[in-house]
């Protein structure tokens, strides 16, 4: 799947996208999350405050417990500061 | 109906025009405007930059305008967001509501911002006069403004 990264969450990723084949474990966003800060000092940095964290699958908003079979898109960023 | 992301600024006399040209069933039109504001002591930020989810953001401001549509009784609406780089005193956000009552287009003006400001793709990080770069926080009472639609469904 793609997982795509935005503002200070991209900037401590150190990427704006990328793809990733998790293993069949990781049901939910919030697997995905617990995963990714495996994957390297940079994602546990980015991840940190977990809770603070909000999602998106296949460009629309889900909380952490939202199952992720069959997503092509999950993006992860901080709240949203528009308008 | 519609929603437009771009970097260019908008003209809020020429949009409403656009919007309105050609009809008789619009008694109301309420505008919104959002502009960049400058630090709390008048200095502080020199500009911001606007990054958006593109693709998501589109989506989500249509759903945003399409549960503003369900709610009031609206004619015509439109969202026109900016991204990139910005100045404070430039325009960011526009909001226009008609309806045939003024009543309808005040609500739905301000429910289509409070939707748009917990919702809607987009982040801000603000640089200082220093060049030191800052992301925008969000804010409590922006999400206080969006639940209080909860109980008050409109209508």
């Amino acid at each position: 799947m793609k997982i795509l990264y935005f503002a200070w969450v991209r900037e401590k990723v150190g990427r704006a996208e990328e793809v990733r084949e998790p293993p069949a474990s990781v049901a939910t966003v919030g697997d995905l999350i617990a995963w990714l800060k495996t994957q390297g000092p940079e994602y546990e940095n980015a991840f940190a405050q977990a809770q603070v964290i909000r999602a998106a699958i296949d460009r629309a908003h889900v909380k952490h417990d939202a199952a992720i079979a069959g997503a092509k898109e999950v993006a992860f960023f901080p709240p949203v500061t528009g308008g | 109906m519609a929603v437009r992301v771009q970097e260019a600024d908008f003209d809020v006399a020429a949009e409403v025009r656009a919007l309105t040209a050609g009809r008789t069933d619009v008694g109301a039109v309420v505008t919104f405007t959002g502009l960049v504001r400058g630090g709390a002591q008048g200095d502080g930020v020199r500009d911001m930059t606007l990054e958006h989810y593109p693709g998501m953001t589109e989506d989500e401001l249509a759903r945003v305008e399409a549960e503003a549509q369900a709610r009031f009784p609206l004619q015509a609406s439109l969202i026109v967001h900016r991204v990139g780089t910005l100045r404070p005193g430039d325009n960011i956000v526009l909001v226009i509501a008609a309806s045939r009552h003024r009543a309808a287009a005040f609500q739905a003006a301000e429910f289509l911002m409070d939707y748009l400001k917990t919702r809607a793709p987009f982040w801000k990080k603000e640089r200082s006069a220093d060049g030191s770069g800052q992301w925008v926080d969000a804010r409590e009472s922006d999400a206080a403004a969006e639940a209080r639609w909860k109980s008050a469904p409109g209508r």
